[in-house]
């Protein structure tokens, strides 16, 4: 029965027990494509924003694009420091698959050093994905077109243009303009401190001194970035997105080629150095100091030798002598105290005394020596600039006493900083009764103010910082701040509306400007002014004041002489000094180490200088 | 009336060539989406597409030669066949060729030839011409010569090694036994001993590099630069293709490369980026119709034999659908297996479309008993 039944309902039973199994599996098949669709749900619209995110960031690499650095011109549009492509082999690790055997076949083709490979070794460890890094930089011809022609052996090679300063006066404007070199990591630190790190991005260089390092910011320019889509190599497929980088600021320096020439022809022989201002604005006409050093070898990395030579040289030709060049001023400055003494009253035009040649303290026989043995006999204000006679000041210095004169002398920009645009600046010494306290831990004794009112002793100054303090005489007391740069691209930003004012030296008879400037006029336009044969047959009226800085001391009865002294002993000749005569354009301090006086050495450069001003009409428009 | 008369008569011309339309339209369809995606995943490679399209009509021709045999003749066959198969995975263990750390080809002088492809076949007709001769439900020892039938092939394939075939090779030969209706608790008894057999297969019979691949599927952000690599950047693709994707040909994981294998094993991710997820609910349809439309075939077969082997390829049709998705989604450890009619290349077609040809096949070949 059993079998019988089996036997009966054989079809339609297995027929339906196959339904429920393939009805059973398409079931279980909805089920599992449901389960790809709930996932595909969860990747595709839940987590769709994340997916996207890591899709974008797999294809769109950003490249940070340098701006191009501001130029510098001359005042009269000539390029100072321009922007060179440079060529340099870069290789991107990423394309490279055998480092070492590239790098082994690339040294067949051109040289690179054991210490230019460490250097690309140790680079590719810390770089981004993606990144070329240099191996060598500043190609030559021959480089360049070897490695164009084998540059199909080598995927991931390449050699990149980019632009680099370059100085074509070379070491002439060197300490006025400074240089760029490499970003270091101290400067890194404080471009983060100043949250300007993300604009350098793609800048390898910065301002490292003078005009360079101050206008870091206006040169420097905006970097932009370029949104390339990379396939998975690496490769740039297209550019998606472009946003320019925005060049630095071009600026305009008061600067003249001519003058610096000038200067520099002038100043071969000497360790010294030259500036020229305009004292009615403070812009500066010519800046120089020798001996001067060619600022290309710093752009790309100095080489340890050259430096050595430059650091350790006797010379220092790294020391910017017109800010950082610490002198006694010397009678330079008797001026500038002659205005200090009619102003209180000290002297008058009428005043004379007496020179027998020296001068000595109430209840001393020490002598403080004139520099003509002899004497000057009766001297006035004038006979006292005109033929620097150092007792007139002796006395009147310690009439006026050490306060009044550190005070005054102050006011008129000694012992200060000019605020010029570039840093490398001294304040050298304006020095005062608190100074010597706090530096020597001694009281100031009268004997103290005597060598201090022919600028001697602890007095200093840089050529800068005569020549501004200098300018109060010139401008009814007003002082002006010397500046490089006169206008940002073509005029769009003027120095005038840059440079800080400076204070102005208030009198109480704007009389004494007059005579003091006459003073100096008379030093240069009279016979046996000290300057007069300097400035002898100009066809310009110029003023001026010479200045001999003693630097060693002669014992009490010897005598100077220049021959039987350590040439680096000998004294520093200065002057400063200034023409027109009745409406000053140009303010010229020379200062000379070790060349001897100041009337015969210093005042003949200036004089050059001044020449070729009127002569080639420099600021002839203003 | 005329309509109705035209539409018979083009049915009736359709049924003399042994096709069943709304199956060859639903696999047409598919071809043809998945030849769309094969361009973009090429790379708009015209020498790809038309290597894919030869290859496809000759699948297709192979489809209709064996939608031309009966299933009583297949039925006839299956077991020579079968062993015919196992000879030739015999020959190649012995003097097969190796490529890839396998040996799974044979040389034919003119050809290479994957015996393995045949048994994808043979299996589960051999199978289901065992089951089919008694009555179903299978009685145990039925079963048992089944799982004989299954078992020999399967472990010849797994020591080549070649694992993933020998899988599917097994699962073609249980999909037969499940459909003929083998009880629910040897079901169940069945899938303990696998789960049973799973440290085994961990510990001894699995290589290295397949331990890696579960590994990383397991967690593949632990190795994003290594082996993880594939399963990160096409799981990327997957999603940044949003709900209606990135349009044609403009996947950027795609068309970057920086998604692997993207023509063959993983153009899924090619297609779910760049149609997103109303692209891969197009595809999941196309595919759930082809599976009803091949069950339905199945069902109405007449006899035991027919049914068992269509239900059977239908469902290893399936497994390969959602193996290669899973894997691709990471859902399922990587492994290599294409997707079905849209990966671009393999023999694996050619097995595929006679697999398709077998259930045409079935569905019309009908004896003259069904007519009323």
């Amino acid at each position: 029965m059993f079998k019988k039944r089996v036997a009966i309902q054989d079809f339609a039973a297995e027929s339906r027990l196959f339904n429920h199994r393939a009805v059973f599996a398409v079931l279980f098949v909805v089920l599992l494509f449901g389960i790809i669709v709930f996932n595909q749900y969860q990747l595709q619209i839940v987590s769709y924003q994340d997916y996207q995110t890591r899709s974008e960031g797999n294809r769109i690499k950003v490249v940070p694009l340098a701006p191009n650095r501001g130029l510098i011109y001359d005042r009269s549009g000539i390029l100072l420091a321009e922007n060179r492509p440079v060529f340099s082999l870069e290789l991107i690790p990423e394309q490279i698959n055998d480092m070492a055997a590239t790098l082994a076949e690339l040294a067949t083709l051109i040289e690179f050093t054991a210490e230019q490979q460490d250097a690309f070794l140790k680079q590719v460890r810390a770089q981004r994905r993606f990144n070329s890094i240099s191996l060598k930089e500043q190609l030559n011809d021959q480089e360049v077109a070897v490695l164009a022609a084998n540059q199909h052996r080598f995927p991931g090679v390449t050699v990149e243009a980019r632009l680099s300063r370059h100085y074509p006066f070379g070491d002439l404007f060197t300490h006025a303009l400074g240089y760029i070199g490499k970003i270091n990591s101290r400067e890194l630190q404080q471009l983060e401190l100043d949250g300007e790190l993300a604009n350098y991005a793609a800048s390898r260089d910065i301002g490292k001194i003078g005009l360079e390092r101050f206008y870091q910011r206006e040169l420097h320019g905006t970097m932009g970035y370029q949104e390339v889509e990379v396939n998975n190599r690496g490769r740039s497929i297209r550019v998606l997105r472009s946003v320019p980088a925005v060049s630095g600021k071009n600026i305009q320096l008061g600067l003249d080629v001519g003058l610096q020439l000038t200067a520099q022809q002038i100043l071969k022989q000497h360790r010294g150095a030259i500036v020229a201002i305009d004292p009615r604005d403070g812009a500066v006409l010519a800046f120089y100091s020798n001996p001067s050093y060619d600022p290309n070898l710093f752009v790309h990395g100095i080489s340890s030798a050259n430096y050595n030579e430059l650091l350790n040289s006797r010379d220092r030709p790294l020391i910017n002598r017109v800010t950082q060049g610490v002198y006694p001023p010397a009678s330079t400055i008797k001026p500038h105290l002659a205005l200090l003494g009619l102003e209180t009253r000290t002297i008058s035009t009428s005043t004379k005394i007496w020179d027998p040649g020296y001068y000595t303290l109430p209840n001393s026989d020490h002598r403080f020596r004139d520099h003509i043995r002899w004497g000057h006999g009766w001297v006035d204000i004038y006979t006292a600039i005109t033929k620097s006679c150092d007792t007139f000041f002796y006395d009147m210095g310690i009439k006026l006493g050490i306060d009044r004169i550190s005070e005054y002398m102050h006011k008129m920009g000694f012992g200060e900083k000019t605020g010029i645009d570039i840093m490398e600046e001294s304040s050298a010494n304006m020095p005062s009764r608190g100074w010597k306290r706090a530096r020597h831990n001694q009281p100031w004794y009268p004997g103290d103010t005597v060598p201090l009112s022919i600028g001697q002793s602890y007095w200093t100054t840089t050529p800068l910082q005569l020549a501004v303090a200098t300018t109060p005489l010139l401008n009814r007391g007003k002082l002006v701040t010397p500046h490089m740069v006169t206008a940002f691209n073509n005029g769009e930003t003027t120095a005038a509306n840059l440079i800080p004012p400076r204070q102005v030296l208030e009198v109480e008879n704007e009389q004494n400007f007059a005579v003091v400037m006459d003073t100096m006029y008379q030093t240069v336009s009279t016979l046996g002014g000290t300057a007069y044969r300097a400035f002898l047959g100009t066809e310009y009226r110029s003023a001026g004041k010479t200045g001999t800085a003693q630097l060693a001391a002669i014992a009490q009865d010897a005598k100077y002489d220049a021959d039987a002294i350590d040439e680096r002993l000998r004294d520093n000749a200065m002057y400063v000094g200034y023409a027109p005569h009745d409406n000053p354009t140009i303010l010229v301090v020379v200062a000379l180490e070790n060349a001897g006086g100041g009337g015969s050495n210093a005042a003949p450069l200036a004089r050059q200088l001044m020449d070729y001003y009127f002569a080639a009409g420099v600021n002839r428009d203003e | 009336m005329n309509d109705n008369f035209t539409g018979n008569a083009r049915h009736s011309r359709l049924a003399q060539f042994h096709i069943d339309m709304p199956l060859l339209l639903g696999l047409l369809a598919l071809i043809g989406f998945g030849l769309m995606v094969l361009y973009s995943a090429s790379g708009q490679s015209i020498v790809m597409m038309e290597r894919q399209m030869i290859r496809l009509g000759l699948a297709l021709a192979v489809m209709v030669a064996f939608a031309q045999i009966k299933p009583q003749t297949l039925k006839r066959w299956s077991f020579p066949l079968f062993l015919v198969g196992v000879a030739l995975l015999v020959a190649v263990m012995l003097v097969g060729s190796v490529g890839k750390g396998a040996q799974r080809w044979l040389d034919l002088g003119f050809m290479m030839f994957q015996p393995s492809e045949i048994m994808k076949l043979a299996v589960p007709m051999a199978v289901a011409w065992f089951i089919a001769s008694h009555s179903l439900p299978p009685r145990i020892l039925h079963l048992l010569g089944g799982v004989i039938l299954c078992a020999i092939p399967t472990l010849l394939i797994a020591q080549q090694p070649d694992l993933g075939t020998s899988i599917l090779i097994a699962t073609a030969g249980i999909f037969v036994l499940f459909l003929s209706g083998m009880s629910w608790r040897i079901i169940a008894l069945i899938a303990g001993l696998i789960s049973a057999f799973l440290p085994i297969l961990w510990l001894f019979l699995m290589r290295d590099y397949q331990r890696q691949r579960v590994l990383t599927f397991l967690n593949p952000e632990s190795d994003p630069l290594g082996s993880g690599y594939h399963i990160i950047q096409s799981k990327i693709a997957i999603g940044s293709g949003g709900f209606d994707g990135k349009g044609w040909l403009h996947g950027t994981q795609s068309q970057l490369e920086f998604l692997p294998e993207r023509h063959t094993d993983f153009i899924f991710a090619v297609l779910s980026e760049e149609f997103g997820m109303l692209g891969v609910l197009i595809l999941l349809a196309l595919y759930l119709f082809i599976i009803v439309r091949c069950m339905i075939i199945s069902s109405r077969a007449q006899d035991n034999y027919s049914k068992l082997v269509a239900g059977s390829f239908t469902l290893t049709f399936f497994v390969y659908v959602f193996v290669n998705i899973g894997m691709v989604s990471g859902l399922l450890p990587v492994v290599g297996v294409p997707l079905p009619l849209v990966s671009f290349g393999g023999t694996s077609m050619v097995t595929l479309m006679a697999a398709f040809g077998v259930i045409m096949s079935v569905g019309t070949h009908k004896r003259m008993l069904a007519a009323p």
